[in-house]
């Protein structure tokens, strides 16, 4: 922790504004819904798409509910879903890509043929699906939205790791005598972190993308709850109007991903800068 | 004495405020060649670089005059550059497989100056192109424009860019390094072309040319003058002759009387072999009756004792590198066997033992891809003491320093990560990651051909003191005949997987050699400025023949009737094992 600080304040103000964004919706997305003025579900406006207000920071809402109440609670959405749809599809899709790649042939044939199979069935219906069978919870959500794009970063772990796993380095280690996991583990999957890292803060965008479209249908976060995406969608009629109800969420979107993606960038090795 | 055809006073070439070559001045007159020689480093590509205008990596001409041919180069705009590129003033670089488009047509490629330029029509370029393709003595030279890039070899490739430079007459002819990525055998062959070829320029004049090279002995066969750089300022210059036989700088005699590798002390008796390689045969693709589709090693043998020396040398393509790691088991062998200690090594590395993996250790060629980029020199190191003697912790640590110490870098490189340590330092990281098994035997696959000679140098000695102290059994894979024959007790020659002669180190230092080791001794460049003339082109006739010697279609010795006709016999005697059909003993040939 004390390393990580002291690294934040020798780093490139990008950087330091990028992590402050992002350390606002982590600390946003557990601590909101104590923080919220009003009640998630709560009609407590008369009016409808109302201007900015002491009592209403952020005006109300279609239905006449407090959007800054309701933006906190759907931070925590967003955040933890997207992200963690994000992260888990990274996970699997980069083990899978690296465990065809080192073991090629038959193995890597059969992975690769799944993957494709999987590319190929549409993400909504199968969303539909899944929830019409199992209803529609949290982990059911998280799980659709991992299952979506672990073909995407297994396609692109997997080119990655091919061109790595053509280089010296690895060949020395295997005639080191290391094991399979050892030579993914330490020559391979340190040199492709960064490609990887940005690969998923595209993912997490999408993913915030996938879980708006399935509130739409209503097989996504369930009312009165919503996430960012869902707050936008819902408030869409709002637009002619320019009410904050909308470009509050909207805005809250971009400052996440920006932020995401900009400390993503940060990451990156100072000699390939 | 007329004007000079080019000349460059006071030039220097800045990134920012930081000088990269400063002060920089020379003439050459019309026709002559001026050659630029020093260390990697040392400026000379910026230099021949700055005169078409050019600098890399965001430098920039920051004083000094540049004339070619009466037209100023310095302060001129990027559109006035490009109407003299390519048309006064041509390129030819050190890599051709690099500089060639391959999806395009040869001859395409090389009518386009003159076509850019509009100094020519397509047929008179097309013409003219062949005229330059029999200049350089290329293989059907009315046909050979048809062919991609990748139909030719990497020597008729250097003479075909060299076609492309000359095809607009230019008043200048840059060579940077233009043989450096050739084998000794090719490079006899380009330079007699190019030498030739430059001559025959500008309707017989002669081109002007700026010759950029490390190696002394090249240069002394093309050069009329020649200057040397040290760190970015120039040394010492003048005319070839003086600079070769009394050079005045301190550098130059240096470069000039060039540190030969002192022969290293032999190996004691005849000790039981610690590796023995028996008919190994090995290749790609699927093997069928133990042959595999594209071999690539036949039939090769040799025994090396504890704390021994072997040299392969060959051309590339001869398979040194692939019997290193066959032997290592990245390539598992279709035929043959290896034995280390007398015992059989598995073919497949998934059937070997930690103790086997640990025995055989692989130096590879090129540090920059071998070391991960993402690691610290400290866990490069770390590593192999923890899978192999399970040291971790102060141990490993001290083990580090001392591995470190042992191959002779800074202590303080311990943290640093591999992508900030010199060429140098990280063969050495390479060479230590291998001693850190404690191995006893050490395949050392071209370890200084991407290195400076005075660097090379360096690593050659310490790898000798290595095999000293330790005891370890080495085999030298390397195109530096000079430095095999000195190390080495033995030395093994491969020709197209071949082995063709295997000697011993004072059989191989005699005048007596199967053809192929002959001509590899010949194309070694020397001082002498009529080596180049009095070398005899290389021939070759016809293609291999499967079954019958491999080097036939390219020696000078071949006996018409028996060499096309009959498999050469294994034939022993003064030292030597060869496969030929002329007998290496002196008395017997009397």
């Amino acid at each position: 922790m004390k390393r990580s600080i002291s690294l934040l304040a020798g780093a490139p103000l990008a950087t330091r504004i990028a992590a402050g964004f992002v350390g606002f919706w982590l600390v946003l997305a557990v601590a909101g819904p104590w923080v919220a003025p009003h009640p998630v579900g709560a009609f407590v406006d008369q009016d409808v798409f109302s201007g900015l207000s002491a009592r209403f920071w952020l005006g109300s809402d279609y239905l006449g509910r407090d959007v800054f109440s309701r933006l906190l609670y759907g931070a925590r959405y967003t955040v933890f879903l997207g992200l963690g749809a994000a992260l888990l599809a990274a996970c699997c899709g980069t083990t899978l890509a690296l465990w065809a790649t080192l073991s090629g042939g038959m193995v890597d044939e059969i992975i690769s043929r799944a993957m494709d199979t999987l590319i190929s069935i549409p993400s909504k219906i199968l969303a539909l699906v899944l929830v019409a069978a199992c209803g529609s919870s949290l982990p059911l959500l998280l799980l659709i939205c991992a299952l979506t794009y672990v073909p995407g970063n297994f396609r692109i772990a997997r080119a990655l790791a091919m061109n790595l796993a053509a280089l010296d380095f690895v060949a020395a280690a295997r005639a080191r005598g290391e094991r399979k996991f050892a030579i993914a583990l330490h020559e391979v999957l340190p040199n492709m972190i960064h490609p990887l890292l940005a690969d998923l803060g595209l993912r997490f965008v999408f993913v915030v993308l996938l879980l708006s479209g399935l509130s739409f249908l209503g097989l996504g976060v369930q009312p009165p709850y919503a996430d960012l995406g869902s707050l936008v969608r819902e408030n869409i009629s709002g637009l002619t109007e320019g009410a904050p109800a909308i470009l509050a969420p909207a805005l809250a979107i971009a400052v996440l991903t920006v932020g995401t993606n900009l400390l993503i960038d940060a990451l990156k090795p100072e000699d390939k800068r | 004495m007329s004007a000079p055809h080019i000349e460059v006073s006071g030039l220097t070439v800045a990134v920012g405020d930081v000088p990269i070559v400063s002060d920089i001045s020379f003439a050459v007159q019309r026709g002559e060649v001026l050659a630029l020689i020093g260390e990697s480093g040392s400026g000379k590509s910026t230099t021949a670089l700055a005169l078409m205008g050019w600098c890399r990596h965001g430098g920039r001409i920051a004083s000094g005059t540049i004339r070619v041919g009466g037209m100023v180069i310095e302060g001129k705009s990027e559109e006035e550059l490009s109407a003299i590129r390519g048309r006064h003033i041509a390129y030819i670089a050190q890599s051709a497989a690099a500089a060639f488009n391959p999806s395009r047509r040869i001859m395409a490629q090389v009518i386009e100056p003159a076509i850019i330029h509009r100094i020519m029509t397509r047929q008179e370029a097309e013409a003219k192109a062949v005229d330059l393709f029999r200049a350089l003595a290329l293989p059907s030279p009315e046909t050979i424009g048809d062919r991609y890039p990748h139909q030719v070899s990497g020597g008729q490739l250097q003479r075909l860019m060299a076609a492309m430079a000359l095809i607009t007459d230019p008043e200048l002819v840059i060579l940077d390094e233009p043989t450096t990525a050739l084998d000794v055998t090719t490079q006899v062959e380009v330079l007699k072309c190019f030498k030739a070829a430059l001559a025959h320029c500008n309707h017989g004049r002669g081109a002007t040319a700026i010759y950029v090279s490390h190696d002394l002995a090249v240069v002394a066969q093309m050069a009329d003058r020649i200057a040397v750089l040290l760190k970015g300022r120039l040394v010492e210059e003048g005319p070839a002759e003086q600079v070769l036989t009394a050079p005045r700088d301190a550098y130059t005699q240096v470069l000039v009387n060039a540190p030969h590798p002192v022969p290293a002390a032999p190996a004691g008796d005849d000790a039981a072999p610690v590796l023995s390689v028996r008919g190994l045969t090995a290749g790609y693709g699927r093997v069928i009756d133990g042959m595999p589709q594209i071999p690539v090693l036949r039939d090769v043998a040799f025994d090396l004792p504890a704390g021994g020396a072997l040299g392969i040398i060959g051309e590339s393509g001869s398979g040194k590198s692939t019997l290193a790691r066959v032997i290592a088991g990245l390539l598992p062998a279709a035929q043959g066997e290896v034995l280390l200690n007398g015992s059989a090594l598995p073919p497949r590395l998934e059937d070997r033992s930690l103790d086997q993996f640990r025995t055989v250790q692989l130096v590879f060629q090129n540090a920059d891809t071998a070391l991960n980029p993402a690691h610290s020199v400290r866990r490069i190191l770390a590593r192999p003491l923890q899978h192999y003697h399970g040291l971790t912790g102060a141990a490993a640590d001290r083990r580090v320093a001392e591995l470190l110490d042992l191959t002779r870098l800074p202590a303080e490189v311990i943290d640093r990560p591999v992508t900030k340590l010199s060429g140098g330092q990280k063969q050495r990281v390479n060479l230590a990651r291998a001693l850190a098994a404690e191995p006893k035997v050490l395949l050392c696959d071209e370890v200084t051909s991407a290195l400076d000679t005075v660097v090379g140098a360096a690593i050659l000695s310490l790898i000798e003191d290595l095999r000293r102290d330790l005891g370890l059994a080495t085999v030298f894979i390397s195109h530096d005949i000079h430095a095999v024959s000195a190390l080495c007790e033995k030395v093994l020659v491969l020709y197209g997987g071949t082995p063709v002669e295997l000697a011993t180190r004072a059989a191989f230092n005699g005048s007596r050699h199967h053809p192929y080791t002959s001509l590899l001794k010949s194309s070694l460049p020397t001082m002498d400025p009529r080596w180049l003339d009095t070398t005899r082109a290389p021939i070759l006739r016809g293609f291999r023949v499967e079954g019958l010697c491999p080097f036939q279609p390219r020696c000078a010795e071949a006996v018409p009737g028996l060499c096309d006709a009959v498999p050469a016999p294994l034939r022993e005697g003064d030292g030597m094992r060869w496969l030929c059909h002329h007998s290496p003993s002196i008395k017997e040939q009397a």
